[in-house]
């Protein structure tokens, strides 16, 4: 019996979220006494896997697997957990995984907890932390089936070290028949998604309209981060609608997240809490925000945001 | 074409959340219940199929009887009928799997659900009934077509947006941008009048499993206050971002 942990890959290289998977996996297998067997998809560099105790890694290489596809992928996964004879199943937040997940669930007969923030508080009955009502709240949720699936949120676990001797066993799985056709994939390029994103730099209505983002954009760039914006904002269509935080949106659990001329409305604050520190700006000191927030500036964002990106640059140089 | 829309009944995203018996329990006093905003996307963009093509329009709930006024909502808006599972819903599985025995009797092209409901997020009801029927599946769902009996899709990717096809059957997992937010719709008297003659049909469960149990909820814990500084001195928030916070 080991873990499995399902790494994700784009162009080749493991995902960044892939060394989180790792971390959080091999400290279950060592809960549970077992070992760690990482898959892998068309990925050929491998080796920082090793560093968070990753033993044994199953690789795919299929040029029929280039794009991802939820059915084909989740039918890899639960090949891999046969062969592997694994009954706990790793899984990552990301848009695509939580795509496959409930396919997964199937095909294994497992039962699957979504969202989880900690290793398990106790292995009989198997029983995890996880977020519910968007952030509002946490549930201890138990597992009752053999085979288990848990999906761990983004920057719950952290990293951990744990450096091993790697052994890379290639697996030729059986593929499906896909009946979904992908016609087109765009992706926004040189911006990080927030998916990705260590930092978000968002902003609201605050921000008076979509033509002051340059001031929003470059604080960004000069942090590395990611953009985002409250609902008011993409519902104008002020922004995308992809860059829409809160419980109707996305969640962001970012390790900074930077709030410019946000109110704070209850449905945006639980869609940001599992950030871990929360900065804002904003000129009325009775915005709710601040009541959510780390640390706080009472200013004006067109004053603030841009001699905070000077400091920001000058710090960094 | 039919439509059946899965309506997951939860709180108002500006409730304040509590629990009660120990905290084992949702307290739902005092609580306001809605159609899931991303069912409500779904049941929206459902609407625009019945008028310009002549769609069908059912929706389904697994839920005890205090669910029906979300039910009656839907068909205010303009669903054709509606049908309620009557039992209190365990996990996404023994959700899934109710729905997904009434499809089996029932036959439909599209089936839209939320990618997930906003008040246990699992994000998996969907994908489970989609597993269990063996029909196609698209979850994060931004853009809906159909022609032909073939579905045209926009799906939300991290960092972009994917253009999907596929024949019907199929179940999305809907969210905004299947429909915009100015474009939901509330439900005038007329409507509400014609709701109340339209068929609401209780079924008895068909007794699925679960295999996942919430045993306890908590609250996360009170925050310490905020550290305010001042906009002359953004230098000491740098600081304190690197040396204190240790995110920079």
């Amino acid at each position: 019996m080991s873990v499995l942990a399902y790494i994700e890959s784009s162009k080749g290289k493991v995902k960044k979220n892939a060394f989180e998977i790792v971390s959080y996996s091999s400290e279950l297998a060592k809960k549970l006494d077992t070992d760690l067997v990482a898959l892998v998809l068309n990925c050929n560099d491998i080796s920082e896997l090793s560093k968070y105790g990753a033993s044994k890694i199953l690789k795919v290489t299929s040029s029929e697997l280039e794009n991802f596809n939820a059915k084909s992928y989740a039918n890899i996964i639960a090949q891999a957990a046969k062969i592997s004879n694994s009954n706990h199943i790793v899984l990552s937040s990301s848009l695509d995984t939580k795509y496959l997940a409930p396919l997964l669930s199937i095909e294994l007969d497992a039962g699957y907890l979504s969202n989880v923030v900690e290793l398990p508080s106790s292995l009989s009955p198997f029983t995890v932390k996880r977020t519910s009502f968007t952030n509002k709240a946490f549930s201890d949720s138990t597992i009752d089936s053999e085979f288990k699936i848990i999906g761990l949120s983004s920057n719950a676990f952290g990293l951990l070290e744990n450096n091993v001797e790697s052994s890379v066993e290639d697996f030729n799985p059986s593929l499906i028949e896909e009946k979904i056709t992908i016609k087109s994939t765009e992706k926004i390029s040189g911006k990080i998604s927030i998916a990705d994103a260590d930092i978000v730099v968002s902003a609201g209505r605050g921000l008076k309209g979509p033509e002051n983002w340059n001031i929003i954009e470059e604080l960004a760039e000069t942090l590395g981060a990611a953009t985002a914006c409250s609902k008011p904002v993409s519902d104008m269509g002020w922004r995308p609608h992809s860059e829409h935080v809160g419980q109707t949106g996305k969640p962001v659990a970012t390790n900074l997240y930077i709030a410019i001329g946000i109110s704070g409305a209850i449905q945006h604050l639980a869609g940001i809490n599992s950030s871990k520190i929360k900065v804002v700006i904003n000129n009325d000191p009775e915005a709710p925000f601040f009541k959510a927030a780390d640390y706080g500036v009472v200013g004006d964002a067109f004053d603030v945001v841009p001699r905070l990106t000077e400091k920001l640059k000058a710090f960094k140089a | 074409m039919k439509i059946l829309v899965c309506i997951s009944h939860v709180p108002d995203t500006t409730s304040k959340i509590n629990f009660t018996d120990e905290n084992t329990v949702f307290d739902s006093q005092g609580v306001q219940y809605v159609i899931n905003p991303n069912d409500e996307f779904g049941l929206t963009r459902a609407m625009w199929f019945k008028e310009k093509q002549s769609a069908i329009i059912e929706v389904i709930n697994v839920g005890g009887v205090s669910t029906e006024p979300t039910l009656r909502k839907a068909l205010a808006i303009g669903a054709d009928k509606a049908i309620r599972i009557d039992s209190e819903p365990i996990d996404g599985l023994f959700v899934a799997k109710e729905i997904a025995e009434h499809i089996k009797s029932n036959n439909y092209d599209l089936i839209i659900a939320g990618r997930e409901s906003i008040d246990y997020n699992g994000g998996m009801v969907p994908g489970l009934i989609a597993g269990l029927l063996q029909i196609n599946f698209i979850t994060n769902c931004t853009k809906l077509d159909i022609e032909n009996n073939t579905a045209t899709i926009e799906r939300e990717i991290d960092g972009g947006k994917e253009i999907l096809s596929c024949s019907l059957p199929l179940i999305i997992g809907g969210q905004k941008g299947l429909v915009e937010e100015s474009d939901l719709r509330i439900p005038n008297m007329r409507g509400i009048m014609q709701a109340r003659q339209k068929p609401l049909e209780v079924i008895p469960p068909s007794n699925s499993n679960s295999k996942t149990k919430s045993i306890k909820f908590y609250k996360p814990e009170p925050r310490k206050e905020v550290k305010l500084i001042s906009s002359d001195n953004l230098d000491q928030l740098i600081d304190l971002l690197h040396n204190e916070a240790k995110v920079l």
